[in-house]
């Protein structure tokens, strides 16, 4: 891993307009990630992370609107170029692969078709040795074999691959033009334990021969703990904790984090269930201060009013929470 | 002890083609028996294409298997008519995987409670039928005042799970059959929906049947535990020995690839064989072989099961020297 700083979120604020009025469904978020890194971002549904994905690839749909912020790919900002540049930019330097990807294949074009659209579609000018349908098809098949594919599977169509085989097509097509980022969306939720092992063994290898930074979208902490460096914790649109995967698993510090963490099953405990209690706030109606206060077991009275700021732990642990921010 | 639901060498065989008839075993000759006496919480594990549904589907009555039979309280369900028919349907429930399609969106939380009251004649009055709504919605953790009068597209995915499995209790069922019930919930709502499921074994005496790939909400929830690998029995037993110290090679595989959520706990080394394209029937040997790492020659046959200790049995020749046990017998070792 080196030290090059890949990908700079600053600021990013998106919002939804609905007739309901306005849900902030992501309220400034800043994150750093350097090349080769694996960040994990959990929370709730509705959390906000997908949103974050979709704005980092400029896919907000109306009525949701980014409504600032940087999103610094390899040195460009990607918010204000223009959107035939950020075609461009889409796969070629920040690839994204949506959750339930392996039911985005066409069921009737083959395989390899899809993946020449893909290429076609995306490249860049400055790379002229892949105008070739041959060299397109070479570079296809090299990555259906990185991802552990026989290349036949360039002549099949998806109806003939199983859930697991599908999915890694979709790896393969983010990597075609090898990223800079790879934002990969749950890619796993609807795999069993033993095909969801060997996709993420499958993208923990090609990011490292792309040397590619990789953000992971779940729920699982236990997915989190055997992939990811850094785990990234939001909650109603906001990162409630940011630090490297051993300091969140053996010492979360924010409460939700550490909830989060309490609820897990695991092997010593049988039938002890720690859910977390209450439900996710709705976003157009966000409680007045920390958005966590009415679920917080260690509640305080300033958290019902102001809501805290990022504040920096040693360690390059970021938090957003007031037990921290006043004793520092 | 009485049977309430009997699984008599169960075979499904899914066959499709006009001429080229090819077929799929998805259920290979399993039995098991859940006692009348004791409620109890049964795992069946697999990965996709295990058959795990195509038990679900079978035990409801949706489907009827291709040989063996289902015996519910002694009688054959496929038999059942019209009086024990409804007492059929209405004392084994379920609970599907995806809380998100299976309610009506044009109908409001009353409504769709109000269904099956009026279905199976549950109340004699308006007010009753709203106390029964409150009780059941209560005994599942809901606030009655939060999900009543509201539709389901205004509810989150772990509400809507268990306003499922309220509707099921309502009906005070005596087998849930829970296919996947937590799959599509969000971890952090998980334990509380696996919690209702646990109170419903221990305070209204339901037994449950959980269906899932996820060994660790298994451990948590269940009694005994049935391994299932294409339609076959590999493992099954009491859930504390199988998962804390598990003997089949694929059982080992699936615990071994359980995502823990301990950073000192990390993946085994062990490379995984892909998994085999082909499907399609191979109806001798041990349907692990082709991705078994301890393969023998022998394995070309047909492993029977066989017993290693108390509350445990294979399917692997690994353990030829210990005592063969019938199929039907399974269920014999499996402590409620």
């Amino acid at each position: 891993m080196n030290d090059t700083v890949i990908l700079q979120i600053k600021n990013l604020k998106v919002s939804y307009y609905t007739d309901a009025g306005r849900a902030r469904a992501l309220d400034g978020v800043n994150l750093t990630l350097s090349a080769g890194e694996k960040l994990g971002l959990v929370g709730e549904s509705g959390s906000g992370k997908s949103t974050m994905a979709l704005a980092m690839m400029r896919m907000i749909k109306p009525p949701g609107r980014i409504e600032s912020g940087q999103v610094i790919v390899d040195g460009t900002d990607l918010i204000p170029i223009a959107e035939e540049e950020m075609l461009k930019a889409r796969l070629s330097k920040i690839a994204y692969i949506p959750q339930g990807a392996m039911n985005s294949l066409n069921p009737v074009i083959r395989i390899g078709a899809q993946m020449i659209d893909a290429i076609k579609a995306h490249k860049d000018e400055s790379t002229p040795d892949w105008i070739s349908t041959e060299d397109m098809e070479k570079r296809c098949k090299e990555a259906l074999t990185s991802v552990d594919l026989k290349s036949s599977v360039f002549r099949m169509y998806a109806h003939e691959l199983s859930g697991g085989m599908k999915q890694r097509v979709c790896i393969a097509i983010s990597i075609l033009l090898r990223p800079k980022v790879i934002i990969a969306d749950e890619p796993t939720s609807a795999l069993d334990v033993v095909t969801q092992r060997q996709v993420m063994e499958t993208i923990d290898r090609v990011q490292k021969q792309i040397g590619a930074a990789v953000i992971l979208i779940g729920h699982d902490m236990g997915l989190m703990a055997q992939f990811v460096d850094k785990v990234a914790v939001m909650y109603a649109g906001r990162l409630m904790e940011l630090s490297n995967v051993k300091d969140m698993f053996t010492d979360p510090k924010h409460p939700y984090a550490q909830a989060l963490i309490r609820s897990l099953p695991n092997l010593e405990n049988k039938g002890v269930f720690n859910g977390i209690p209450g439900m996710a706030p709705a976003l157009l109606q966000l409680p007045g201060g920390c958005a966590f206060h009415p679920r917080c077991p260690k509640v305080m009275e300033i958290c019902r009013t102001q809501r805290p700021e990022p504040t920096t732990l040693p360690g390059g642990r970021t938090l957003e929470c007031h037990l921290y921010t006043t004793k520092a | 002890m009485a049977a309430l639901l009997e699984l008599k060498n169960v075979t499904k065989i899914y066959s499709r083609g006009l001429l080229t008839q090819v077929s799929t075993t998805a259920l290979n000759n399993v039995s098991l028996r859940l006692d009348d006496a004791e409620p109890t919480v049964m795992t069946v594990a697999g990965e996709s294409g295990s058959g795990k549904t195509t038990l679900a589907m079978l035990l409801l009555g949706f489907i009827s298997p291709s040989s063996g039979n289902i015996y519910y309280k002694g009688q054959d369900i496929h038999a059942l008519r019209g009086e024990e028919r409804m007492m059929f349907r209405r004392e084994v429930q379920a609970v599907f995987q995806d809380p998100f399609s299976v309610f009506n969106p044009f109908y409001t939380v009353d409504h769709l409670l109000t269904v099956p009251i009026n279905r199976f004649k549950l109340a004699k009055s308006k007010s009753d039928a709203r106390d029964k709504m409150v009780e059941a919605l209560t005994a599942v953790g809901l606030r009655p005042g939060d999900v009543l009068g509201r539709f389901p597209h205004q509810l989150s995915g772990g509400q809507r799970q268990r306003i499922n499995v309220a509707r099921a209790l309502m009906l005070r069922p005596k087998l849930l059959v829970a296919d996947e019930p937590v799959s599509m919930v969000d971890a952090s709502l998980r334990a509380n929906i696996l919690e209702t499921l646990r109170g419903l074994q221990t305070n209204y005496g339901v037994s449950i049947i959980y269906i899932t790939h996820d060994l660790t909400t298994a451990y948590h929830v269940s009694n005994s535990i049935v391994v299932l690998y294409r339609g076959c029995v590999m493992e099954a037993g009491d859930v504390e020995t199988v998962i804390k110290s598990p003997q089949h090679p694929y059982t080992r595989l699936l615990i071994d690839s359980i995502p823990w959520p301990d950073i000192n706990r990390r993946w085994g080394e062990t490379e995984i064989k892909a998994k085999e394209m082909d499907l399609s029937d191979n109806t001798t040997g041990c349907r692990f072989y082709a991705r078994c790492p301890y393969v023998m020659e022998k394995c070309k046959q047909d492993p029977p099961l066989f017993q290693l200790h108390r509350h445990q049995a294979a399917s692997c020749f690994l353990y030829d020297q210990h005592p063969v046990i019938a199929p039907e017998k399974l269920s014999d070792l499996l402590p409620v």
